[in-house]
């Protein structure tokens, strides 16, 4: 018995005296570098054995950082993931899952789309935050062309839309809606159009694709008479990344779908008075939205003490303590289901409608997010670009699709 | 030992290029033998889990409609890019050569585009071709013709790509051409103009005939440059890169997404070595058939 405190004891003052170094790597956006810098510097004040390096690295070279890294054994023991790409990390061995009581806490105490972390019966990472889309407009805009309340439904959507659009000849010089088949657009059809219009976008173990249906059909091609019926907008009206939210914030468009997570560069950029909505519905339909989040994650190179240090930086940063601070600092929506029932977050005219998205909000199964994502924003394009008939485009998108699934699960 | 003065510069000499070539050998020959190797498996992290496929991934390569239409587009940005490059660079090459001004000055207006970040031509560029603002569309207005989509057309994208590569890439080519153009001696056309040849003869038989080295070089880099195209392309249609509709997808665009968005490592390495290969098969065949040897 002595013996055994000894020993205890022992590894302990060793442990006390070596302290653990661990790596956690993200890609660089400036809040999100100093919120992280300052909960590392909260965790290590708690934990003075373990030391945390913070690294960042620019979006387009993240993935590829991190995927020539770890083969070669030098990345990061703590990584920060789009929850997207999860399946393909895991595949490829990038990450390794989470103790069992993980996956509990998950079930327990976060929003439900975070079960999107889960891969083959396994959790694989965890967020601090998550994000939902919603319906920013212009209100001055709208208080000129005498709008006097965001648009409810689908149809006082696009009655405001036409409205709102300005043309010149062929050109236009004002739209009423940022149509972004490659920004969020590709969601709204896949997650929250279909579903509103009754359809399903995937079977319930998201291995089947099933939007070619009726109801699918008929979302797909409400969506894309948007610009070819209604007119109220047009793909790349302001060129550049994202120009649908660079031209909502120049004021030359009325009203886009974004996510939560472009607030912040909104309310930097907008010279006008800011309003966001809840997503137009069916007033008899069913509620529907697209949620996202990226995930912290373990990779294979945390072993041993590492490991330890690892999950316990985890469990810190996904701590109650940690979101509100990044809801504060990043503007991002805590992922506990707990945070987000606070009323004075609800009541919040920007934040509020994203809050009472995330109850009824859904993460898409992907399990190849590059791919399946220009499977969408193609069978949009080839509508809006080369005129094929809806239901032809949505019948290749989900053929491809479908393939792209099977290849995964290997059949 | 004694060594003889040659025999100490030849020792030394090859001292300094082992040097070099143990670099070149270790980070480009040794690495393309790897992607050989990769491509024979299914990528993991750990080697001891990649899965042997042998030759699969070569397969799918056959079936796989976006590998096909990168090929394609690949192919066709240099057939049109490098000719177009050669010929304006030459044009205005001769041009330059004539001016008797401000020489120096056109010739860095035409070389400054060489030096300007990828990134910002290719935001200056999408803004100029913006179907609703842009200054080509409002220029096309004025002369009564109807606003075009470029970048945002399937069809029309491609060509519209290949046409800022070849602004950009014009005052090196330019440069190229004034440089072959000095070094052909002035008595040949003195000699021939003696002989009564003018203009388009003088042009035709010594002009043209004496730069064909540079002509060879600029075709053969030239084609690689197109061949490897990518920064361009990703950066003019950043969110939907390779798109409309992959109208703009290029062989190097597809290996950097399958290996580094999709981690699917094993297959980007069969395509690498594929356009390896192209690029090989091609350099070979126009070294063969464009080298004159020119006797004087």
């Amino acid at each position: 018995m002595r013996g055994i405190s000894v020993m205890i004891l022992m590894t302990l003052s060793f442990a006390l005296a070596q302290p653990i170094t661990i790596t956690y790597w993200q890609y660089e956006f400036r809040s999100k570098v100093e919120a992280i810098d300052e909960l590392i510097r909260r965790f290590q004040e708690q934990n003075p054995g373990i030391r945390v390096v913070h690294q960042t690295f620019p979006y387009d070279a993240f993935q590829q950082k991190v995927a020539t890294s770890i083969p070669a054994g030098q990345g990061p023991d703590v990584v920060n993931l789009y929850y997207g790409w999860t399946p393909t990390w895991v595949r490829a061995g990038y990450l390794v899952p989470l103790p069992e009581e993980w996956a509990r806490r998950v079930e327990r105490e976060f929003v439900p789309m975070v079960r999107a972390a889960i891969v083959e019966g396994q959790l694989f990472g965890v967020p601090t935050a998550v994000r939902s889309l919603a319906l920013f407009y212009n209100q001055d805009l709208f208080r000129r062309n005498g709008i006097a309340t965001p648009p409810r439904t689908w149809e006082e959507f696009l009655a405001v839309g036409s409205r709102l659009t300005l043309r010149q000849g062929n050109r236009f010089t004002q739209i009423g809606y940022g149509v972004a088949p490659d920004g969020q657009d590709h969601h709204l059809v896949r997650e929250v159009l279909v579903r509103q219009f009754g359809g399903q976008p995937y079977s319930e173990d998201g291995r089947r694709v099933l939007y070619n249906s009726p109801a699918g059909l008929q979302a797909f091609s409400f969506y894309t008479d948007w610009v070819r019926r209604h007119a109220i907008g047009v793909p790349g009206f302001f060129p550049g990344n994202n120009g649908y939210r660079d031209g909502f914030i120049a004021g030359r468009i009325g009203m886009i779908i974004d996510g939560s997570f472009a607030i912040g560069t909104i309310r930097q950029g907008a010279r006008f008075n800011l309003g966001v909505a809840e997503l137009p519905r069916d007033p008899n339909g069913p509620r529907a939205n697209f949620g996202s989040f990226w995930l912290h994650g373990l990779t294979p190179l945390a072993t041993g003490p590492k490991r330890e240090a690892a999950l316990r930086f985890l469990e810190f940063i996904t701590s109650e303590e940690a979101q509100r601070y990044w809801l504060e600092k990043v503007g991002e929506l805590p992922a506990s289901r707990r945070l987000i029932q606070d009323p004075a977050l609800l009541r919040d005219p920007i934040y509020g409608p994203f809050i009472a998205s995330l109850a009824y909000a859904t993460a898409t199964p992907f399990v190849d997010e590059t791919a399946q994502r220009r499977v969408m924003v193609d069978a949009i394009n080839r509508v809006l670009l080369q005129n094929v008939d809806p239901a032809q485009s949505l019948r290749l998108a989900a053929e491809e699709e479908q393939r792209i699934l099977d290849r995964f699960w290997g059949r | 030992m004694q060594l003889s003065l040659r025999g100490r510069e030849v020792l030394w000499a090859s001292i300094f290029l082992a040097i070099p070539l143990a670099f070149f050998l270790y980070f480009r020959i040794l690495p393309a033998f790897q992607a050989l190797y990769l491509s024979l498996y299914d990528w993991h992290v750990d080697p001891s889990q990649r899965r042997f496929v042998g030759l699969e991934h070569y397969e799918r390569l056959w079936e796989d409609p976006l590998m096909r239409r990168a090929l394609s587009n690949t192919l066709l940005y240099s057939l049109l890019g490098v000719p177009l490059q050669i010929a304006l660079g030459l044009v205005l090459a001769l041009l330059l050569q004539r001016v008797p001004v401000a020489r120096d000055f056109f010739r860095a207006v035409y070389f400054a585009p060489y030096v300007t970040p990828v990134v910002a031509v290719a935001w200056v560029w999408s803004w100029m071709l913006s179907p609703h603002f842009g200054l080509v569309n409002e220029l096309l207005v004025f002369l009564g013709i109807p606003p075009q989509p470029f970048l945002q057309s399937p069809s029309q994208a491609l060509p519209t790509v290949t046409w800022v590569v070849v602004w950009q890439n014009l005052g090196f080519q330019v440069v190229l051409f004034l440089a072959g153009l000095q070094s052909i001696p002035r008595q040949y056309y003195e000699a021939a103009r003696i002989d009564g040849a003018e203009g388009w003869r003088l042009f035709r038989h010594i002009t043209w005939p004496l730069l064909n080295p540079v002509l060879v070089f600029s075709v053969v880099i030239g084609t690689i440059g197109y061949l490897q195209l990518f920064t361009q392309v990703v950066n003019l249609n950043f969110t939907d890169q390779g798109g409309p509709l992959n109208s703009t997808l290029t062989l190097a665009l597809y290996i950097y997404q399958t290996a580094f968005l999709r981690f699917d490592l094993g297959y980007a390495a069969a395509i690498t070595v594929v356009l390896f290969v192209l690029i090989l098969a091609i350099t070979l065949f126009q070294l063969k058939f464009l080298t004159r040897r020119i006797e004087v």
